[in-house]
């Protein structure tokens, strides 16, 4: 648990600082791509891998800091993240893409309405055509764009952080 | 045979042979053979000279090759580190335009003050169009202040703290900032959209609004300071049954391409919220 600990912050925090001054500035219409997001997924989908919930609530607290989105959205919808992982991890183990691009897909959906619901109750009213035209389906399909090479750095980073034991 | 033939003999015939010899050269009668001992020697002095050339370079070019391929990768280097350097003296420049842009502005808008900041990154979420900026509380940033560049009206800083701060733009879909129509002044409400697009709400039907028409900041409300630009109308909507105009408003920000901004320091937001009569019980 200590060992996911001192890997998420550094991991967690060099995410957010790629995506609040590259990624965020990348957009596709109005939508872009959450990294901390595919990286929690992608942590939570590899079975060696521990503290994903730490990692959770860790990206929770990162993105809510710096967000005008308030904290509490940010931690529930990562924690929702990373129980679709671990849900999923031990049901479509055979496939690690497919559960990835389950997960990115519910999670991505999960944290744009949340987000949007937020927005519409506490802040402004927005046309949901247009939210889903504009921000949902192209954050969707970022997301989705990423997913395989996020996927690929995570398990990397998972081998050398656990790495397989060997049976003598 | 000394004998039969005396010296001076030997010598005539010499002579005779020898001036026999440059008369049939002289007439021609040696070319085949001197044609033929020439192509012989040059044949000869050319393998001989192939050869040698051959050896040296056999013994010198290998020597060659390794020193230019280390001169190669010391150019290599070289044009590398000056292509770098070419790249940060290029953003030097971009930044130093900015930045007098904006002194500029500042020196020709000397009632207020202002602090520059680089902007370093946005909103994580799609639905908020916010940046953030790398001044906060302590270099006397407070929210509310509003946030202009040398182009125009960028927005008002949101949230504080001691080293950074957010700044909500005028593009935000939260966004609603009091403006007047600088030929008619005609006032009306800029509102953003969750697609960044701007656009003008609340105009009286009366009113006329025409395409190109320059569209200031009017400062009612107390949250900005009047008379900052905004941008130009680019269309106009009106339709008899409804009870206001609207247009689209083309910024003269780029608020894709924002980097170095200005907080005016000296204006303080007036917040009437509690002047806004609410229903009753």
């Amino acid at each position: 648990m200590r060992r996911a600990i001192l890997v998420a912050i550094p991991v967690l925090g060099v995410a957010y600082l790629l995506q609040t001054a590259i990624i965020g500035r990348m957009m596709l219409l109005s939508g872009n791509a959450d990294l901390i997001l595919l990286i929690l997924a992608a942590w939570g989908l590899q079975e060696r891998s521990r503290g994903a919930w730490v990692w959770g609530i860790a990206a929770g607290l990162f993105a809510g800091l710096v967000s005008g989105i308030p904290w509490y959205i940010y931690l529930a919808g990562y924690l929702i993240v990373v129980g679709a992982a671990r849900l999923l991890v031990k049901r479509i183990w055979q496939a690690p893409l497919l559960a990835m691009f389950a997960v990115t897909l519910i999670g991505t959906l999960e944290m744009l309405i949340m987000m949007y619901v937020y927005r519409t109750l506490f802040q402004v009213s927005l046309p949901f055509s247009g939210v889903f035209s504009q921000i949902i389906l192209p954050s969707v399909l970022l997301n989705l764009l990423l997913a395989i090479p996020v996927h690929s750095l995570v398990r990397d980073l998972v081998d050398r952080v656990y790495p397989a034991e060997v049976m003598a | 045979m000394k004998a039969s033939f005396p010296r001076s003999l030997q010598t005539v015939v010499i002579v005779l042979v020898s001036i026999g010899l440059v008369v049939l050269a002289l007439g021609g009668y040696f070319n085949p053979v001197t044609n033929w001992a020439s192509r012989l020697t040059v044949d000869v002095q050319t393998w001989v000279s192939s050869r040698y050339m051959a050896l040296v370079d056999f013994l010198t070019v290998p020597r060659d090759v390794a020193t230019l391929r280390q001169r190669n990768s010391e150019l290599e280097a070289e044009v590398a580190r000056l292509q770098t350097q070419v790249v940060e003296l290029q953003q030097q420049v971009t930044e130093t335009n900015i930045l007098s842009a904006l002194v500029d502005f500042a020196r020709a808008n000397p009632e207020y003050s202002y602090k520059a900041a680089a902007v370093i990154g946005r909103d994580p979420s799609p639905f908020l169009r916010y940046v953030i900026i790398n001044i906060g509380s302590n270099e006397g940033v407070l929210p509310g202040m509003p946030v202009v560049t040398d182009k125009g009206l960028v927005g008002r800083v949101d949230a504080v703290i001691a080293e950074a701060a957010r700044v909500e733009l005028i593009t935000d879909s939260a966004s609603a900032v009091n403006v007047r129509m600088q030929a008619s002044d005609t006032e009306a409400l800029l509102i953003g959209s969750i697609t960044g697009d701007l656009s003008l709400d609340m105009i009286p039907q009366d009113a006329t609004v025409t395409v190109g028409d320059v569209v200031l900041t009017s400062g009612l409300g107390g949250t900005y300071p009047p008379n900052l630009l905004v941008g130009q109308v680019v269309s106009v909507r009106k339709l008899n049954y409804e009870l206001f105009q609207q247009a689209s408003i083309q910024p003269n920000v780029d608020f894709n391409q924002l980097q170095f901004i200005l907080v005016i320091t000296n204006f303080n937001p007036v917040n009437i919220t509690p002047l806004i009569a609410t229903p009753g019980p």
